[in-house]
């Protein structure tokens, strides 16, 4: 948080000397290099505006309509109805904002630290650590949508591994993890910090591998002892893995869809808000209006790390 | 005694090699007990993190007859590769892996270059938006894909095309539609990476181009590019897997089953193959293979391309 503000110093000695102009300026642009560059910037920047900015904006204007979808001309504003509709009469939505603060709350709380220990563990000169690495890795790798898949065979009611662990399969205590609407919630919380454990372990390996060894020996020399150097010495030093892991952790909870969809479409216990966008857009009840009311919702919402993030990653720069 | 005089003597020790000897001693002393513990930790951490793929394993190499008579959970009959033909068979995995394959090379081939010419004008050369326009390609990536999900439907349906180029008249239920909101959503990701990396890039060898009379493209395609190379393929590894992982964009796009790619597909076989979980769990490992070859193969550019873009936060 403080580097943003930035000490007094650094700029005035550091910065002014050691520092020739970063970017060059480039004096001579004849005038087929800026044709050149026009379109170098033009291209990307036109898919990026057509493809991603303009549908947002577009989001925003349809969540104030009724649409079907059909004609341009059917389009008719309604003003705020949609929303009013989904923060009062929409069933769904109250559930699925639960459920997302749910998903981040799982997530930061055991996903996230589950995989800085990790981290931590392996960052150590312990034998066979390159193996335990690569097993912790392996859901990183597979889709959202197939770990849907693998943990329902792990899930299920009567074949499922965990109700044999258990001792229940079979008989009337068995529950269905998936199908519950009283657990499935949890029971895809699980199956989503698998994958997001093994994220965040890798990111810290990569973290810890760039703290200069010295402030460790330095705070042992101190006295400290293992956790102390941690929480006081390496875990500040990191500050930017930091950042992005308390972004991506906000991030993937708000994006989280794949898989709740892959096992009830995002019904039945497991709303989020995602889903209920996705299930107002496609399928037979087609409600343009309200799915972008959702989008919207989700989009200001999630306007909130990623200005954080800029903030963070650019706000240096732009004092320039 | 001696012991705390040892340890006075390394905070009195400036030298920075001898400390680290000294530290070294006491690691080692430090060690066994401590890592016992670790061992047992992640031992069993491992196990747990293995047991949803080892049962998708095991359930897909048992004939269903076998699971119905000694029930799933148990170790009785006979192990074979037959669920895995008959699921590839079944379901239709060959066309779903073309189907992939038609989906992620363009989009990365695609990402690449449009992400790193971007990159290049944004951080090698000086020019009033820069900055402003990084961060707008930054931001678009970190959008939940929802968000744009109905307006991008729409102006994807509402596009006419002749029939000769699209059988549904629009962009709707073709392979470009999702190509190109894979990549509109990947250029954000790929540009601001590669950005970062040609920043370090030292700024003589653009200079020295220059004097030599090298136009903008040069500096680009036979200069900073070529000095790229680890960066992209990183990002290239990283952007094959998440593009073949993608869920969502085939799923709100393309309507026929047949042009699903592999990922999106999956979800159908819940369908075909109902409550046949062995076949399931065939086709489940099936779409694991191309990960894992890329597994095996290319760990470590995957990883440096997740932490590529972490490092600079």
């Amino acid at each position: 948080m403080s580097s943003t503000t930035g000490s007094p110093i650094a700029p005035v000695t550091s910065a002014a000397i050691a520092k020739p102009p970063r970017f060059r300026r480039v004096r001579r642009l004849s005038r087929r290099d800026k044709v050149v560059l026009s379109f170098m910037v033009g291209i990307p920047t036109l898919i990026q505006l057509v493809l991603v900015w303009i549908p947002t904006l577009l989001s925003i204007g349809l969540s104030f309509v009724r649409w079907n979808g059909l004609e341009l001309s059917d389009i008719k504003p309604v003003g705020v109805d949609n929303y009013s509709y989904v923060f009062q009469d929409y069933p769904p939505f109250w559930p699925a904002v639960q459920h997302n603060i749910l998903w981040l709350l799982f997530l930061g709380i055991i996903g996230t630290p589950l995989g800085l220990l990790l981290a931590v563990l392996l960052d150590q000169q312990i034998r066979g650590s390159k193996i335990y690495q690569s097993i912790f890795f392996i859901p990183v790798m597979l889709s959202l949508a197939l770990i849907g898949i693998i943990w329902q065979l792990f899930y299920q009611k009567d074949n499922g591994l965990l109700n044999f662990l258990l001792g229940t399969s079979g008989t009337p205590a068995a529950v269905d993890w998936f199908g519950d609407s009283r657990v499935n919630i949890w029971a895809a919380l699980v199956a989503a910090t698998w994958r997001h454990s093994g994220y965040v372990m890798i990111l810290y390996l990569a973290g810890l591998k760039g703290v200069d060894p010295s402030l460790k020996e330095a705070a042992a020399l101190d006295g400290a002892n293992g956790s102390q150097t941690f929480f006081r010495v390496v875990f500040p030093a990191m500050g930017p893995v930091n950042i992005v892991i308390v972004v991506i952790t906000i991030i993937e909870s708000l994006r989280a869809f794949d898989v709740v969809y892959v096992i009830n479409r995002g019904l039945n216990g497991l709303e989020l808000i995602s889903a209920l966008v996705i299930q107002n857009l496609i399928g037979e009840g087609q409600v343009i209006g309200v799915g972008s009311a959702l989008a919207v919702i989700l989009l200001v919402v999630s306007l909130v790390p990623i200005t954080f993030y800029l903030s963070r990653v650019f706000g240096k720069e732009k004092a320039k | 005694m001696s012991g705390l005089t040892s340890a006075s003597q390394q905070s009195a020790s400036p030298v920075s090699g001898r400390r680290r000897k000294v530290d070294g001693v006491v690691r080692q002393g430090g060690r066994p007990a401590r890592h016992y513990g670790t061992h047992i930790f992640l031992t069993v951490m491992a196990v747990v993190w293995l047991i949803p793929l080892a049962w998708a394993l095991f359930t897909a190499l048992r004939p269903k007859a076998d699971t119905d008579k000694y029930g799933y959970f148990s170790l009785g009959g006979a192990f074979n590769f037959g669920n895995f033909i008959q699921a590839w068979n079944q379901g239709g995995f060959p066309k779903y892996f073309v189907n992939s394959l038609i989906i992620t090379i363009p989009t990365v081939l695609l990402t690449l270059f449009f992400a790193s010419m971007m990159a290049f004008a944004v951080s090698r050369v000086n020019w009033k938006f820069n900055i402003t326009l990084l961060i707008m390609f930054t931001a678009g990536n970190l959008l939940p894909p929802q968000v744009l999900a109905a307006p991008l439907f729409e102006m994807f349906k509402h596009l006419t095309l002749p029939y000769w180029f699209s059988d549904s008249g629009t962009l709707l239920n073709t392979y470009i539609s999702v190509i190109a909101a894979n990549t509109a959503f990947q250029i954000g990701f790929c540009t601001f990476v590669l950005s970062n990396y040609m920043k370090a890039l030292s700024a003589d060898l653009t200079e020295a181009a220059l004097v030599d009379g090298a136009g903008i493209w040069r500096q680009y395609a036979s200069i900073v590019l070529p000095l790229c190379r680890p960066a992209l393929a990183a990002l290239a590894t990283l952007e094959v897997i998440f593009i073949y992982n993608d869920y969502f964009w085939p799923l709100l796009f393309i309507q026929s089953g047949d042009r699903l790619p592999v990922t999106t597909a999956i979800n159908n076989l819940q369908g075909v193959f109902l409550s046949n979980y062995n076949l399931l769990a065939a086709g489940a490992t099936i779409t694991v293979i191309p990960t894992l070859i890329v597994y095996l193969l290319l760990q470590r550019q995957f990883v440096a391309g997740l932490t590529l873009g972490a490092s600079k936060g």
